[in-house]
């Protein structure tokens, strides 16, 4: 740990949360691959942006690797078969908001080697930007941070714009979560690799790594393999939720403040998630698609939490059992983190490429937030905890008038990215974020209405 | 396939987690914050002391519950905020204060101060101060009738005017009184507070006897080292905004620097910090969060109004003490002070001004 840690110095964001870490059940655990599953679904919609086209019939068979679904416009990706078997059924599945949705059902053939058969090699060194977009977009790979935004769609800058700084986000900063911190120490070379693509589509002068300072270990095995004469700069940053996100993140180590309603292209930076940057590093020099991911299974009601290699397409049901779920303690399981993730309504839902966890909380934990709910003391807790400076208290009273353009327009209600920081520290117990989460739906709504 | 129960799973939204704080506990640890200024409040003024907290205390908290219960909503005595204002109460009350009157006051406080505005939240003013304004105007003779700390018989008797039955003047009493007061050795007792010996005879007391509590006042307003460990305790654990005290109390020990540069008679900024009611008041009253600013900037102005307006009325006005009608004042405008100090949002260029 170093001077500038110890003093509480490192660089940071205004605002914002310390939940506990919880990270030490799984953050020393080796990634193991998890066996496979005898039956595995591919939803089509596993992304931001247009649904992938089913490019395999029912009863084709199909190999590991193969892609079966075609982008379904420049915002999308393909989808590639997670193992070698059969297509048995394209139809309607459970997906995890609890409505149906279209998916690949793949039966998978007993006793199969899986090997990988898919790839071949191309020399990244003299793609051009367009050709690095199609090739990534080949690989199918999206932001694998939970936002599941196609990647390829970050690469292509729109005329006028310039990126000069990429950064890599190796924060982590959701409690529990363990994966991009065994990434880093188990494979830098590969989050190296995919750097040197996205550099490269850029043409970017500068690339600067953030890790939060709880991961000493992966800030020295990042730094130990980091290539000479490269303009990258490693930087351990304070622990702090919502650290990873990205507007923070770009403020912490570039001190530059993404506009309202930007992005952060208009301050000339990208954020690449360190598993998202592994997966390009590792896939694309091959042209392979993204199959399988890192996740962490973790959480007071899983008998063996650790951090699993997993084919995606995996029902979260088998993952459970793999790693001694104890069914009777939980209550709530959650894909992603505890701060942002979705509770599940059924554990026949897949795994999917956005997906970083299976967190199960048990019964003490589930009580704790179901406490009661006071009325707002305007204890300004809130305010000092949102990191877009906004006034949640004010918006919550706003919110229960249901004078929802005044929130928008005179209190930037849409400046909030949901990052939960105001419901977390409220001790009145008040439900903030998710009364943003409808006002916001409504204007949006409203919005497209007019 | 192992047995994992099917449909035992809850829905719900992020965040899954929760900060182990909550309102009732803030409520509580107050509580526990103010129980030693109580204690010194009866070690210094006996069974009177006793009887004034225990009374006032009753009365919010029956009120409270009787609110709910004709309102028909689920009783709010268990978040504790009815008992701070009891307690509050009766430590801004003079300790000889007949009892009954301090019951109207609790009442009062909850009726006036606070379920009239919606209950918990919603109160727009300290309601303990409501109470105290309202006695105030009510009760002119019983609200500045002092006794001496530390009598030899206060543990034996209550202070004469305590018992006094409801409607009946605090006068009636006047010969028990002044045995009471023949018990206190001190010769020639005056009746005033230091804030009003300073105001009408122009004397001054000396700051430690102010600091440590030696000095006749308000039931719980004269031991200002206690209200501030219960101040450090607060803040310590996160419970209360220092900011609106430091704020405060700055900005009543500049204006009254000012004046003493103004006026050589003036008094010490020292002697006004922790005479009377300023160190309760900052610590305890101005912190009222639901009747207080949240944004971070609209609280230093705030606190730094009601410092300034202490000393304002404090020297200039007709009455001796100013705390009460500062706070009072800062709680009316607060609302405005958080309209015209909205954060700067995060990537936005300029302060943007509320709409409403």
């Amino acid at each position: 740990m170093s001077v500038l840690t110890l003093l509480g110095l490192d660089k940071t964001f205004s605002h914002g949360v310390h939940p506990p870490e919880y990270k030490g059940l799984t953050a020393h655990k080796p990634v193991r691959r998890m066996p496979f599953a005898s039956e595995m679904l591919v939803p089509l919609s596993q992304h931001t942006g247009a649904p992938a086209k089913p490019i395999v019939r029912e009863g084709q068979e199909v190999v590991r690797s193969e892609p079966i679904a075609e982008p379904g416009g420049f915002v999308s990706v393909p989808m590639h078969a997670p193992a070698t078997g059969r297509i048995a059924r394209i139809g309607l599945a459970r997906d995890v908001r609890g409505g149906m949705s279209p998916a690949i059902f793949l039966q998978l053939y007993p006793g199969e080697s899986q090997e990988i058969l898919y790839g071949a090699p191309v020399d990244v060194d003299h793609m051009s930007n367009e050709e690095i977009v199609k090739a990534v977009q080949r690989t199918g790979v999206v932001g694998l941070g939970g936002a599941a935004f196609p990647t390829h769609v970050k690469l292509a800058v729109p005329e006028g714009k310039r990126i000069d700084s990429v950064i890599v986000n190796g924060c982590e900063c959701e409690p529990y979560l363990t994966t991009d911190h065994r990434l880093m120490v188990e494979q830098p070379e590969h989050v190296y690799e995919g750097i040197r693509v996205v550099q490269r589509a850029y043409k970017a002068e500068r690339v600067v790594v953030g890790i939060e300072n709880n991961k000493p270990d992966a800030v020295e095995a990042m730094r130990r393999a980091k290539p000479d004469g490269e303009p990258i700069e490693v930087e351990s940053i304070e622990t702090k939720y919502p650290q990873g996100a990205e507007k923070m993140l770009i403020k912490s180590l570039l001190n530059r403040e993404v506009p309202s309603g930007g992005l952060p292209m208009d301050v000339g930076a990208s954020v690449f998630n360190v598993a998202t940057l592994a997966q390009i590093g590792e896939l694309l020099p091959m042209q392979q698609g993204l199959i399988e991911r890192v996740i962490t299974v973790t959480g007071p009601a899983v008998g063996n939490p650790g951090n699993y290699l997993v084919a995606l397409g995996t029902p979260i049901r088998f993952v459970l059992e793999w790693c001694r779920y104890r069914g009777e303690d939980a209550s709530v399981v959650i894909l992603g983190g505890p701060m942002m993730g979705v509770a599940v309504p059924s554990l026949d839902i897949p795994i999917t490429k956005g997906v970083t966890s299976i967190l199960v909380l048990d019964k003490a934990e589930v009580e704790k937030r179901n406490r009661k709910e006071y009325p707002c003391i305007r204890c300004g807790s809130c305010l000092d905890a949102c990191p877009m400076h906004l006034n949640p208290s004010r918006l919550g009273q706003l919110a229960r008038k249901r004078t929802f353009d005044t929130m928008a327009d005179a209190f930037n209600l849409m400046d909030c990215f949901e990052c939960g920081c105001c419901s977390y520290v409220c001790p009145s117990n008040i439900p903030l974020v998710q009364r943003f989460r409808v006002a916001k739906a409504i204007i949006r709504e409203r919005k497209a209405a007019s | 396939m192992t047995g994992i129960k099917p449909g035992t799973f809850e829905i719900r939204t992020s965040p899954h987690i929760k900060a182990a704080v909550t309102t009732d506990v803030i409520m509580r640890n107050v509580v526990y914050a103010l129980m030693p200024i109580c204690g010194f409040a009866v070690w210094a003024f006996g069974l009177s002391a006793l009887a004034l907290v225990c009374t006032t205390t009753a009365a919010t908290v029956i009120t409270e519950h009787l609110v709910c219960k004709i309102s028909k909503k689920p009783t709010t005595v268990a978040d504790f905020s009815a008992v701070i204002t009891g307690i509050l109460l009766a430590l801004t009350l003079p300790p000889g204060i007949p009892l009954w009157m301090g019951f109207v006051g609790g009442v009062v406080a909850i009726l006036l101060g606070k379920a009239l505005f919606g209950g918990l939240g919603f109160n727009t003013f300290n309601p303990a101060l409501v109470a105290r304004a309202f006695l105030q105007a009510a009760f002119p003779v019983a609200m500045t009738q002092w006794v001496p700390a530390f009598v030899d018989g206060r543990f034996s008797q209550c202070i004469p005017t305590t018992l006094i039955p409801p409607f009946l003047s605090p006068n009636m009493r006047a010969d028990a009184m002044a045995g009471y007061l023949a018990q206190a050795r001190i010769d020639g007792w005056s009746g005033a507070t230091p804030l009003s010996l300073m105001k009408f005879g122009g004397k001054t007391t000396a700051t430690m006897d102010l600091f440590t509590g030696m000095i006749p006042g308000s039931t719980g307003e004269t031991c200002a080292i206690l209200i501030l460990l219960g101040g450090v305790y607060l803040v310590a654990r996160g419970m209360m905004n220092w900011r609106i005290t430091a704020a405060m109390l700055a900005s009543a020990y500049v204006s009254s620097w000012l004046f003493c540069l103004a006026d050589k008679t003036s008094p010490t900024p020292a002697f006004m910090l922790f005479s009377g009611g300023l160190m309760l008041g900052a610590v305890f009253m101005a912190t009222d969060m639901v009747a207080s600013p949240t944004t971070p900037l609209g609280v230093w102005i705030y606190g730094a109004l009601m410092g300034f307006l202490t000393i304002l009325i404090r020297l200039k006005g007709g009455l001796p003490e100013g705390v009460m009608y500062a706070i009072l004042l800062g709680n009316a405008v607060s609302p405005h002070i958080e309209n015209l100090t909205q954060p700067r949002v995060f990537g936005t260029k300029r302060i943007k001004k509320a709409v409403k």
